[in-house]
């Protein structure tokens, strides 16, 4: 049937004129892609009329209204750089400012590596583009490397080491049957690894299942790493988002860091300041020393430089001028803890809903698991039973955004949770 | 820590405190011998990239303690009075961005803003443009320039059949480079006549003829980077039928669109009698330039397909070379754009204050040119009002252009690019005492 239209359309374009009409399409067989499962949750929400529905899906901050949040120390700051007089280019590594009060923030306020100069570090497209950039300058300087990444993950971190064409293993993490860590397993795959191997570690709030190596796990991790001579590269795009403390939640880091490894960081503001649409992140790797870092430095410009020459200035300088300043960092840093705290406590809601509708399962994980999501347990079927009976909208691995848990709806979702949950 | 301790002191004793210790593990007890990753970091090989040859210039310049140093490097506007300018449109158009009090910054789709997808295809293409209005068109908001050309790229080097791309000598110095991690071959066609220091059509031609059927072609919209040559619309018409005749793919790159002639709808002639063909093509813009949103990093990349069909198909495969690279694209500055595109009166300010800038500009080269004849230089200068959009091709070597920067602290590309952006009235007679310095001292 194509070919017949595709014939016919030549003979009867045959008499046009000279151009391109007689052409037919350079992209007839591309096909459809599949859609993105994240980000495809939030489209069937919005195109559900239903007054009960709940988005559960994507992970951004809701208050306890279910309305999303622009934090004041931020409003603040954009205030202060509307009317900027400049909106030239960055440098090709972003905004200096910006990277030295971020890196502030994972490494330590005093950090020695920061004053020696030692951290190779670029701005970048958030956590998303730390993480490509990395995974590039991987391939391209440690071609015959791979990445061990956990099971699960965030699916885009898959996708991300596949376009860099870096070959990738995998490391077991979680455990459904306790709906925590695997650590026994993890401690085998990092045993069995070669050595030398690359692994990603999520720093905290551990996405999708918000379940966190303890500090003693970290601890052991970083000891076996270092009998191994592994690469750590963490992605922590939860900074006080986890515990409320963003010193605490670099702790895995900071064990790291003291045991010596030479580790590589991606970092987002996406979540922690609110600033998802404006793609503010940064790229860390520690190096020998300064001349190290500075050519490291320059290798990861120059992949920058390859795909969008040089980093978005406005979120830059919003992060800037809240770190920049004492008041509003203390702003930001309450601001954190307001919604780190408003999240653990719809993590007790929740569980509590459920115990309380007399629930036979065991609900403790919701409150042991921290971060933005919960990895509920609930299977793809009762994901859909969910979604089509409750309206209920979240990712089929059963991945709950606590961020989308208000007061308004918590008893509503332990309700429809016990539901489909009761006769398992 | 006392402060008054070296990097390498502390480095040292850094490395005393694992050795000296039993490396034991925290659990178990067991000790282990000295590990591999006290040897050194895996990036250890690394070695330092040279400098971007274009920013390059702007790092030298900042440098110098001279007075009269002049920087014609990076292509960024400068007013008469040598500063950046922010356009009034863009300052009004922020601050109802400001005061909107109900607006949120959650992520954009993957394909960013859908407003300003439509009007920039609008803007590129024309308002009334048949392939908008038969949905031929997918749009997606990417990072300025660059950011369009790598995802458009991208996107041809995993689903078209002809993985190479010809571009014009000289070209941007970023392109081929984005090309090759994109994933395409790069092969050039001659373009700049040195003879001539204007269009070497016959070349083009000649090249463009023999190149593999299906080849992409990446061309300039207007006011080609670096030498301010472009073809006429009779050429651009030759070059149309030629690329069509052989199934060569468009690729244009449009840096400039209103910057060049001070009319968008001029600048856009060379896309518009390829798109009024019926044909498929690709489209680079960016509002760098001729919004002067700069580091905000807001452009587009515009695929015009057969059909709508194609064109949805086309669309969500984009989004599949976006999201492992970025997820989203920044929403600031298309926000911006689409506020001051969408509103009347703003877009007509805009034209107005993009016109001041592209006159301006043809001022300086007036200016220069007058100021070379005054002194006699020798030499035909005339190329300097013929090109067109930010940037003169000089004609200069690289020996003259050294001089130029030693003896007069004047900041320009080796290859003899200035921006005329970096002119202003005062600074005219500088620049024109370097070039007669250096034509008549320095071969």
């Amino acid at each position: 049937m194509a070919m017949r239209t595709a014939i016919s359309s030549r003979i009867l374009s045959r008499a046009a004129l000279p151009g391109a009409r007689s052409m037919s399409s350079w992209w007839r067989s591309v096909e459809p892609a599949p859609k993105d499962p994240i980000l495809g949750v939030t489209e069937a929400f919005l195109a559900d009329p239903s007054p009960d529905k709940v988005n559960v899906g994507v992970g951004a901050y809701r208050d306890d209204n279910g309305k999303p949040v622009v934090l004041e120390c931020v409003r603040e700051a954009e205030r202060r750089i509307a009317g900027n007089l400049k909106m030239e280019y960055l440098p090709m590594g972003g905004s200096v400012n910006m990277v030295q009060e971020t890196l502030k923030l994972a490494y330590g306020e005093n950090s020695e590596f920061i004053k020696d100069k030692r951290i190779a570090a670029v701005q970048s497209l958030s956590g998303t583009g730390a993480c490509r950039l990395f995974a590039d300058f991987q391939k391209r300087f440690r071609p015959d490397s791979q990445i061990y990444i956990p099971v699960p993950t965030w699916a885009n971190h898959h996708n991300i080491w596949r376009d860099a064409q870096v070959p990738q293993r995998s490391y077991h993490y979680y455990l459904p049957e306790t709906r925590g860590l695997d650590f026994a397993a993890l401690m085998d795959d990092v045993k069995n690894a070669p050595d030398g191997s690359f692994f990603l570690l999520h720093a905290c709030a551990h996405n999708p299942t918000g379940v966190d190596p303890t500090e003693v796990q970290w601890r052991e991790i970083s000891y076996q790493f270092k009998v191994k001579g592994h690469f750590a590269f963490f992605d922590m795009a939860y900074q006080g988002f986890a515990s409320g403390d963003p010193e605490r939640d670099a702790k895995s880091i900071r064990i790291f860091l003291n045991d010596g490894h030479f580790i590589g960081i991606s970092q987002s503001y996406a979540k922690n300041m609110g600033l998802y649409g404006q793609r503010v992140g940064c790229l860390s790797v520690l190096c020998e020393d300064e001349k190290q870092a500075v050519a490291v430095k320059s290798q990861l410009q120059q992949l920058a430089r390859r795909m969008y020459s040089n980093p978005p200035l406005h979120g830059a300088l919003i992060v800037s001028t809240i770190l920049g300043d004492p008041d509003l960092k203390k702003l930001w840093l309450k601001e954190v803890k307001v919604m780190a705290d408003r999240i653990i406590g719809m993590r007790t809601a929740l569980r509590e809903s459920l115990e309380k509708r007399g629930s036979t399962l065991s609900w403790r994980h919701i409150t042991d698991q921290i971060g933005m999501f919960c990895y509920s347990g609930l299977t793809p079927e009762q994901v859909d039973r969910l979604t089509n009976e409750y309206h209920i909208y979240m990712t089929r691995n059963g991945r709950i955004s606590m961020a989308g848990v208000t007061t308004g709806n918590v008893g509503y979702l332990a309700n429809a949770i016990h539901e489909v949950t009761k006769s398992a | 820590m006392s402060s008054s301790s070296s990097p390498s002191d502390r480095r040292l004793s850094a490395l005393a405190r694992h050795l000296s210790s039993p490396a034991e593990s925290p659990v178990a007890g067991v000790s282990a011998s000295i590990t591999s990753s006290d040897v050194g970091s895996v990036f250890s090989h690394v070695v330092r990239a040279p400098e971007d040859p274009i920013l390059g210039v702007t790092v030298a310049y900042n440098k110098d303690p001279s007075p009269v140093k002049l920087n014609l490097g990076v292509g960024a506007y400068r007013t008469e009075e040598g500063k950046p300018l922010v356009l009034n449109v863009v300052r009004k158009a922020e601050q109802q961005l400001v005061n909107d009090r109900s607006r949120v910054k959650e992520y954009l789709p993957i394909v960013g803003l859908a407003e300003f997808n439509k009007l920039s295809a609008k803007l590129i293409f024309g308002a009334d443009s048949p392939a908008i209005q038969s949905n031929r068109v997918t749009t997606v908001q990417c990072l300025s320039g660059t950011g369009s050309l790598r995802v458009g790229g991208e996107f041809l080097a995993r689903h078209y059949h002809q993985q190479i791309i010809y571009i014009p000598l000289p070209t941007w110095g970023n392109h081929p480079k984005v090309f090759t991690l994109a994933g395409l071959s790069v092969k050039t066609y001659r373009y700049y006549d040195p003879a001539t220091r204007g269009l070497d059509f016959k070349g083009l031609m000649e090249d463009l003829g023999s190149a593999p059927s299906g080849a992409v072609v990446l061309l300039h919209a207007c006011a080609h980077n670096p030498t301010g040559v472009d073809p006429s619309l009779q050429q651009w018409e030759q070059i149309r039928q030629l690329m069509r005749s052989k199934k060569l793919l468009p690729f244009f790159d449009s840096a400039y669109q209103g910057f060049a002639s001070g009319s968008l709808d001029k600048d856009a002639q060379s896309v518009r009698i390829f798109v009024a063909d019926g044909g498929e093509c690709l489209v680079a813009q960016s509002y760098a330039k001729n919004m002067g949103l700069y580091g905000e990093r807001v452009g587009a990349l515009s695929i015009v397909c057969k059909t709508a069909d194609v064109a949805g198909k086309v669309e969500s495969q984009l989004k599949l070379v976006i999201r492992p690279m970025y997820s989203n694209p920044p929403i600031h500055g298309a926000s911006i754009v689409a506020a001051i595109l969408r509103d009347r009166n703003l877009y007509n300010e805009w034209t107005i204050e993009l016109k001041a800038m592209a006159d301006r500009i043809i001022s300086m080269r007036h200016q220069l040119s007058d100021a070379l004849r005054a002194r006699g230089t020798p030499g035909d200068w005339s190329h300097i009002i013929k090109q067109i959009g930010m940037f003169t091709f000089t004609g200069l070597n690289a020996k003259q252009v050294a001089f130029m920067t030693k003896e007069y602290h004047i900041y320009m590309t080796a290859d003899g690019r200035i921006s005329m952006a970096g002119l202003s009235s005062r600074t005219v007679p500088h620049l024109a005492d370097a070039i007669h310095a250096a034509v008549t001292r320095v071969v």
